[in-house]
Parts: C-alpha cells; structure tokens; sequence
C-alpha cells in the first residue's frame, strides 16, 4: 500500500473566499483543517483563467502553450499525458467525480468522450493509442460527470432527469435562446446569473459529487491505492444555490469587497490605466470572450447585486465545505487518513465585483489569477505544515501527485512538485509562474502572457484586434495590492518591466503550433 | 453571425472527390451523423444523440463543385447556410473546404467541429487509408 490521493477541485473560487485565507463570511472550516494541518500556498496562480485551459494543465502538468488547449471550446487530444493514466499504470485505482470539462461541453454530434459516456450512461470508455496499447479515457478507470446545473450531457443531468424531473427547471438556465451565456438577472437585485433554486439541498450537484465519491471510495478494497478527483462545480455562475440555504448568509449584511470601487467614476479612472479591452469590455463595446455573457454590460452592476451575487458564493462555499467535511468523514471510516493526501485547489478566480466586474475573461489580476491552494500530506509522511509565499502554479499539481505515489517525475510535465516549505521553494527554484490567454471568437482576437515574480505581476498584451503589442500592466503587489494603478508606461518601473519581460521570454514554454481548432464555445 | 470554415487537401482528382462530397444522400459516410435521408430537395440528417435536423438543399453546382443546404423549421437555428467546397489544387487533387454562416452564432462552431471530424475522415477514404 502507497499514499492515496484525495484531489479536490472547485470552479472559480477566489483565494480570500475562505477562513484560512481571511475570509470573514463563509465558514469552512474543513478546508481550513486542512490548511492548518497542512500546506497553504499564498500566491498559487493558474496558468490560464478559464475552465478547459486550466483543467488541461491540473490533468498534464504543462502550460497551455505545450498541450494545446489555449481557449475554452479546444480540447484536450485523448491522447495527452494524464497523471491519471500515470497513476493508474503504477497500480493505482483512478477516478474523476464532478466536473470534468477537457472536451466541449456543446458537443451536439458526440464528438468527444465525456458526452458520449453521459448519454451512454457508462463511466469509461476504452481508447486505442498509436501504440496499439488500449486504456481508459484519461487514464480513469471512472468518471462520473457534473456541470453547473441539470442541463446537457453529464451523468449528473441524467440523474437529475430520472430521479428528480420535477426539479429540472428550477436552475437557472445557462444559456440564452441564442444559446449566449445568459445575461437574464434574478434573486432579490435582479443580479445576472442569480436565481432561487428551490431544489432540496440533497439533490444540489455540490452533494451529489460528495456521494459519488464516497460511492466510488466505498467501492474499493481497503488496500486498494487509490488517486480520487473530487470536483465541484461551484461557486461557478450561475449562483444559484438551493434557496433552503440562503439563510447562511443575508446579502443586505454583507459590506461590499474591498476591490469594489464605489463611485463609478473612480472604477472608470482604474479600468482607464489599463489596456482597452478593460474599459471597452465595462462599458459593454467589447465582449471578447464567451464566458460572460454577451448582452450583459458590466456598467450596471449595482452595488446591492454585488453583495447578492457575493451571498450566493459564500453559500455555495459553504456547501462545498461540509460536503468536503463528508467525504473526509468516510475516509476516517474506512480507516485511510493517516496515508490518504489531500490537495485541494480551483481552477481560476472570479471578480465577485472587483473593479465592478463580475464573471472572468482576459485579465490577468488576482481577482482571477490567485487562487485557494492547499496540501494536507498524509499523516504517515511526517511533513511539517507550512505557509508557502512563493509563487507556484497548477502545473505542478501532475509531478506533485506522481511524488506522493513515490514514482519519478514523468517526462512531460513542466513543472516540479510543490514545495514543502518557503526554503524548499527557493532551493528549487520557485520564483515565478506564468499565466496565458489567448482568445478567437468570430473575429474578436485577444491574447496576453504575463508573469508574476518578485511581488509583481507584469503582463504584455499581444497583437489582436484591439491592441497592437506594446500595451500591457505592471504592479506592484507590495503598494498596489488591488492593482488599480498600472505602471506598465511610467518610466521610473521600466527597468523592472522590462527585467520581468525578458524573464518572461526567456522561461515561458513556446507555443506549439499550428493551434488546434476550436470546436465549441466552450 | 456565426461563420467557421474547414478545410482538408485531399490527394485525389476533384472529380473523385466530388462524387461523395456533391451526393447529398451519402453524407452520412463521411459527416458524423448516424442516417439521412433525401427527398427531393429536403434532407433529414439524425445526429448520434437523437437529434433530427430538416434541411433544404440550396445548390448542387457539378461545374463549380459546390454543394449548399440550409437548416429549417428548427427551434433553435434563426439563420443557416452551409456550403461545402471542392477545389482543383492546381496539381491534379483538390482542396474540400466546408463553410457554415449561421445564427445562433456559437452553433457555427459545433458544426465546424463536425466539418473538421467529417473531413478529415473523406480525406482517408478517398486517400484509401481508412
């Protein structure tokens, strides 16, 4: 018997959205176990700010330039390297519960894996390599699959059709009859995205990950091994958690975030000093991406929909946590813990009305790009809990997972496993992450790489349909830590701009190419 | 408006190629759809979920080698036109390129998906390495 591994992932969840991290609203205080028992990353960033990009990266330790999923809607070949297929080739029992998203989620012709398996109702499905050789999808032996709500093709939705059909409607409904992420609003503000779910609580896709997983935990033998992703899809829009719970937290009580500038004209005094896509996005001239929805002008957003939609996430935080708190309950059952790990992360932020925003897209701050990391190792490896401050990145999530099962680095990560500690960051190397976007939809070209190192987050605006390639920002986290003043132009930085760049340059995977073609909005 | 292009060289005459690309009853050989069927100038096409799309066909050009349909009496699709291209290389094969302008726009890019897989696999039966 090895280690096992408990990896836990959210959707969009913001680094100060729990206890551990200073948050003040929601309780959590599984993940704020595991945090002091355990490893705290302060500066853990992802390498892009999107769902498949992201997730590419957790499942095959490289950035996005190296394995290709460089937007949403551009799937991961199911031929990638997948520390899943690694784990399970050592002997390790493997599976995926929740969210998935490599492939496409509009995916009407069932071109890819995850939407054949949910209309199938299997939980594998066979692939032949170049090889010859044939294994699961992935490299998991089970992948049972949810989404943000009782819509599409996911094992969830099937559930929910055959055993709760009289709650089907009561989400919110993603898309718009133009099938455009909607801008419909609800709740008591009439905030986007936001709706009473009148769904009992135990029928909500934050339980039902929790049950399958304990499902499929429950399924093994004793002296099984084991490498279990547990992924939920919340805090992810829309917010609508199960209305029996609003209760937990009245958005008439909360104050506003400290990143939302209350007077308008100051929010368009900060989005001003940053590249055009910012202000033009705000303003609603510009949407240059899918994830936020096209007919919603982020100009409206009002303070009051601001605490509604901020509500509705620590809610869905809540949840998330005792639903964790379950999970780990029956590991102890089953007499695991002192040999199971933990690693619980997200895969990218959510501004939650920071600058008067909410929802993501192209812009590289830590409303999007700091994220809740945390390593629990197992008891039985004596590792000494620890706060690293250096940066590290998702992409050393894959050599982490092979260090704990006690197999080499595999050859095509990017990235070393986490630190233990601050002194082992700097021993090995740990000084900078990088983060990439790029975008094409229908015209609208976007792209940017940026880098954090040293307290500060530098990023260079590539040629698109708005900018030319010499725009880009620059702060210091030190003095600026909302990053309102970009001093990408002002003169007295330039050294350290410039040194950041050339960094940048100089360690950055290039980008392989041709890109590969994108086959659905996401 | 949505509008995606695909497009594959294929190593062979643009006649050949033609003679499964310009039938619009053997889509499904090569498109991944289960069946459809041709009356006339309508079409169904049954997707592998169970979905049934209604189309008119627009144009068979045998001289420009150009096929045209368009999806109707759907729910969801407001606009259409899909266009399916072959083209003389120059060197004796041909260049099949797919086209689709549509309203909802992000439908365009599931059909291009599609258009993408169903090319690639013409490509290998007329290049006889299927």
């Amino acid at each position: 018997m090895g280690r096992r591994i408990l990896f836990i992932t959210t959707d969009q969840q913001r680094f100060d959205s729990l206890g551990c991290n200073g948050g003040t609203i929601a309780r959590t205080p599984n993940i704020d176990a595991l945090a002091k028992n355990g490893i705290n990353y302060t500066r853990a960033h992802p390498q892009n700010v999107v769902c498949m990009p992201s997730r590419s990266t957790m499942i095959t330790g490289q950035h996005p330039s190296t394995h290709g999923v460089w937007m949403n809607g551009v799937a991961l070949p199911f031929d990638a390297p997948s520390i899943a297929a690694t784990l399970r080739n050592a002997g390790y029992k493997t599976a995926l519960l929740g969210k998935a998203h490599f492939e496409p989620l509009l995916d009407p012709f069932q071109l890819f894996a995850e939407t054949r398996m949910a209309t199938q109702k299997v939980f594998t499905e066979m692939q032949t390599f170049a090889d010859g050789t044939v294994a699961p999808h992935r490299g998991f032996d089970h992948m049972e699959f949810a989404t943000h709500g009782a819509q599409g093709s996911v094992h969830y939705a099937q559930w929910m059709r055959e055993n709760h059909p009289e709650s089907l409607g009561q989400f919110f409904t993603v898309l718009d009859h133009e099938l455009e992420v909607s801008a419909v609003g609800g709740g008591d503000t009439n905030a986007p995205q936001v709706k009473f779910n009148e769904i009992q609580r135990e029928w909500y896709h934050t339980d039902w990950v929790a049950d399958r997983t304990i499902a499929w935990l429950d399924s093994l033998d004793a002296d099984d091994d084991w490498f279990c992703w547990m992924s939920f899809p919340d805090p992810h829009h829309p917010w609508d958690p199960p209305k029996s719970e609003l209760g937990r937290v009245n958005w008439r009580d909360l104050d506003l975030p400290h990143g939302y500038p209350t007077d308008a004209t100051t929010r368009k005094n900060i989005l001003a000093q940053k590249p055009l896509h910012w202000s033009k996005w705000y303003d609603g001239s510009f949407v240059s991406n899918y994830e936020a929805p096209l007919h919603w002008i982020p100009a409206t957003l009002t303070a009051d929909q601001v605490r509604e939609v901020n509500a509705m996430t620590h809610i869905e935080n809540e949840l998330i946590d005792e639903a964790i708190g379950r999970v780990l309950k029956m590991i102890e059952t089953k007499g695991w813990t002192s040999d199971v790990d933990i690693i619980f992360t997200t895969d990218h932020g959510e501004f939650q009305g920071d600058f008067g925003l909410l929802f993501k897209g192209p812009y590289h701050v830590d409303s999007l790009m700091r994220l809740p990391m945390i390593w629990k190792p197992a008891p039985s490896a004596n590792v000494t809990p620890a706060v690293v401050t250096a940066p590290v990145g998702l992409v050393s999530l894959a050599a982490t997972f092979a260090s704990i099962a006690g197999l080499p680095t595999p050859e095509y990560v990017e990235a070393p496993a986490l630190p233990f500690n601050d002194a082992d960051a700097a021993s090995r190397g740990f000084e900078s992450v990088f983060t990439e976007w790029d975008s094409v939809l229908f015209g609208k070209i976007i792209g940017s790489r940026t880098i954090h190192r040293d307290g500060w987050t530098c990023t260079r605006m590539l040629p698109g349909t708005l900018h030319d390639g010499t725009e880009g920002e620059l702060y210091n986290h030190a003095n600026d830590p909302m990053q309102h003043v970009n001093l990408w132009n002002d003169l007295q930085h330039k050294a350290i701009r410039d040194d950041l760049l050339a960094d940048m340059r100089s360690t950055m995977p290039e980008q392989v190419l041709p890109l590969r073609p994108v086959d659905a909005p996401v | 408006m949505g509008s995606v292009r695909r497009s594959q060289h294929i190593k062979c005459s643009p006649d050949k190629a033609w003679q499964i690309i310009g039938d619009p009853s053997r889509l499904h050989e090569w498109f991944p759809i289960v069946s459809c069927r041709v009356e006339g100038n309508k079409r169904w096409i049954s997707l592998a979920n169970g979905l049934v799309f209604e189309e008119d066909i627009v144009l068979v050009d045998n001289y420009l080698r150009r096929f045209q349909y368009t999806i109707v009496n759907n729910p969801i699709v407001t606009q259409h036109l899909g266009t399916v291209d072959v083209i003389d290389d120059g060197h004796g094969e041909c260049i099949a390129i797919y086209s689709t302008d549509m309203k909802p726009n992000v439908l365009a890019l599931g059909i291009g998906a599609a258009a993408h897989n169903g090319l690639l696999k013409v490509k290998k039966i007329l290049e006889g390495t299927i």
